[in-house]
């Protein structure tokens, strides 16, 4: 089984839900930016929700099937055909050999995920087929899709059959945009003043936001607790003695644009760090375009853990109704 | 030294065991991550140890934070009594200084860096006080260095260097990192050089570069057949000098899969060490010369 890609949208890579283990040596954990989208997409064609499809940021692929099949587009609301015929997002369709599947103007959100009954059937990379172009691993010949690739697909398992999830379980998007933000790591290094105008300011998506980091910028610079920079630091008030970065992480850089790190974030480097988006939080920054205004909002570690826990049983309550 | 702990959101907690970068901070920082390894602690993910801290990534529905805080701070008393001694390898990695591609990528980007009137080896000589850029090299040459963190992207290797504090390099990071770097730049940043193991951005100022392969997604290369990652935290490197026509000539045995890096096994021990630095990096020296 395999499709063609005829046209390869803007950035469109095979992902699943990661190769976890070897960010020690610098290497992701990578994956869907918005898990539980790819997740869901998986559910809805009766596939393992870890299994390959594809994630398209902006414009969707354009894709021919050799063989019949069964789809699901979950994610951003991108309008979806079938030889020109329209179907829903959020559910499983069928796709007979020779047809082609298209994808109309993006109207919300910021990246899509297609999965195909059986999986993308590239051979996996340390236990992942998770595109990491960087490092040229994973995915197709460790790259983004061009037009003229044709991907294999495994045979669709006993559970696939067409599905339809009900939107009314799915989170609503907060309005305007919030962040929570755990405060930790180096949040030391700004003055008081700074760490409350942190939250205080409305920052926007800057165009520099991909699957390594997203740019934030429009919120005023910060200033830091004067101090004689340790040594090995570098000389800059941002620099601190290289070290690990967490996932979610977020790093500002002169002080002046918060970058937060996500699946492909870079695994270290010499930048202070002032706490971490939470967990529950992760999956919606994959969601966001160009442009949009965020507000960054302080939390606690009871909230952070029982917003995880909400965001697990909702996913519990959509596996239970799929599968 | 004074360890610091704190969360890095929900999944991870970061433990810095000094501000400053030391090679006591970082053989800490080793024996507190290998304690953590060995507990095999319910929840654990990831241990990844850096320069002079490290960072632990765990499930906080199988392990609730401040109880892993807990647990970690409890292996700090281990570590505290742990062997500084590696049993670990020196390796020969060739370099070619002021090499076309570096310098090009240099120029290309001169409006990011500190001093856009000269090169990257111009400005580090002169802020570190030598007369001449061939003096810088000789330095950056002349003692043997620390693999101290492998990471930032594909197997990127921190290095720091085994002489006193009064003897170490250091240099600022680019003002604004660059979007590109050759990959096998030998770059520069703090006191910390590092061999860039594929093509990038980057902020560490540029030296030259090396033609031994690192990193091998495809592990074709035939010193990476067991792993696409050469580097590993605790190994020791000597920078060897060599021409374009040396180069040329390593370039193409690696293609050919006939280089071999040369390498010798050695021990290494911190008190040793730092008893006697000239003595210990001699002992060094005369492993990787003896093979």
């Amino acid at each position: 089984m395999t499709f063609e890609v005829v046209k390869p949208g803007l950035l469109t890579t095979i992902q699943d839900l990661g190769r976890p283990g070897y960010f020690h040596l610098g290497i992701p954990e990578g994956g869907a930016m918005d898990r539980a989208a790819m997740r869901i997409a998986n559910m809805l064609v009766g596939n393992p929700e870890d299994a390959a499809g594809l994630e398209a940021v902006f414009i969707g692929p354009e894709l021919t099937f050799q063989h019949d099949t069964l789809v699901a587009v979950a994610g951003a609301e991108m309008p979806v055909f079938v030889d020109g015929e329209e179907r829903a997002c959020w559910s499983s369709f069928p796709v007979k050999a020779g047809q082609t599947l298209k994808f109309g103007y993006l109207k919300t959100g910021a990246r899509i995920y297609i999965a195909f009954a059986g999986g993308i059937d590239t051979p996996p990379a340390l236990g992942s087929r998770a595109t990491y172009p960087i490092g040229a691993l994973g995915g197709f010949e460790g790259r983004a899709l061009a037009a003229g690739d044709v991907v294999p697909v495994g045979k669709p398992g006993a559970k696939a059959r067409e599905r339809t999830l009900d939107r009314a379980m799915l989170a609503e998007l907060p309005k305007p945009v919030e962040l929570r933000v755990l405060p930790g790591l180096y949040w030391h290094r700004l003055t008081e003043k700074s760490q409350e105008q942190f939250f205080d300011d409305e920052w926007k998506v800057a165009p520099e936001a991909d699957r390594m980091g997203y740019r934030f910028r429009g919120g005023r610079p910060m200033e830091f607790v004067e101090r004689d920079q340790p040594f090995g630091a570098g000389s800059d008030p941002s620099n601190i003695v290289d070290g690990c970065y967490s996932y979610g992480s977020i790093q500002i850089p002169g002080g002046t644009e918060p970058i937060v790190l996500h699946r492909d974030a870079v695994s270290g480097g010499g930048y202070f760090t002032v706490g971490a988006i939470i967990s529950a939080d992760m999956d919606l920054i994959g969601q966001l375009q160009p442009n949009t205004a965020v507000h960054f909002r302080r939390v606690d570690m009871d909230t952070a853990l029982s917003a995880r826990a909400e965001r697990r049983d909702r996913l519990e309550k959509i596996r239970s109704a799929l599968t | 030294m004074k360890t610091r702990y704190s969360y890095g959101g929900d999944e991870h907690i970061f433990v810095e065991m000094d501000e400053e970068m030391s090679l006591d901070a970082f053989f800490k920082s080793l024996a507190m991550s290998n304690a953590i390894k060995d507990a095999d602690i319910d929840g654990v993910r990831e241990i990844c140890p850096a320069n002079a801290s490290f960072q632990v990534r765990y499930d906080p529905d199988v392990i609730a934070p401040e109880d892993m805080l807990a647990k970690l701070k409890e292996m700090e008393e281990k570590a505290i009594n742990a062997e500084k001694r590696l049993q670990t390898r020196i390796i020969e990695v060739p370099v070619f200084y002021q090499d076309p591609w570096t310098h090009e990528c240099v120029m290309r980007f001169r409006e990011r860096h500190q001093d856009p009137s000269g090169t990257d080896l111009d400005y580090a000589a002169r802020i570190n006080g030598y007369d001449s850029v061939g003096a810088f090299i000789e330095a950056h040459h002349s003692a043997p260095w620390f693999v101290s963190m492998v990471g930032f992207v594909s197997g990127l290797p921190f290095l720091y260097q085994l002489v006193g504090r009064d003897k170490q390099i250091e240099v600022p990071k680019y003002l604004k990192p660059r979007t590109d770097t050759p990959k096998q730049t030998v770059g520069y940043g703090g006191c910390f050089s590092c061999v860039y193991s594929v093509r990038g951005a980057g902020g560490y100022q540029m030296f030259g570069i090396t033609p031994m392969t690192i990193f091998d997604a495809d592990q074709k290369v035939s010193y990476l057949k067991d792993f696409m990652v050469f580097f590993k935290p605790g190994d020791i490197v000597k920078w060897k000098p060599i021409d374009r026509a040396e180069y040329d000539r390593i370039l193409k045995a690696v293609e050919n899969g006939t280089y071999k890096p040369r390498i010798a096994e050695v021990t290494f021990d911190l008190e040793d060490f730092n008893a006697d630095m000239d003595g210990t990096n001699a002992k060094l020296m005369e492993a990787l010369n003896d093979v």
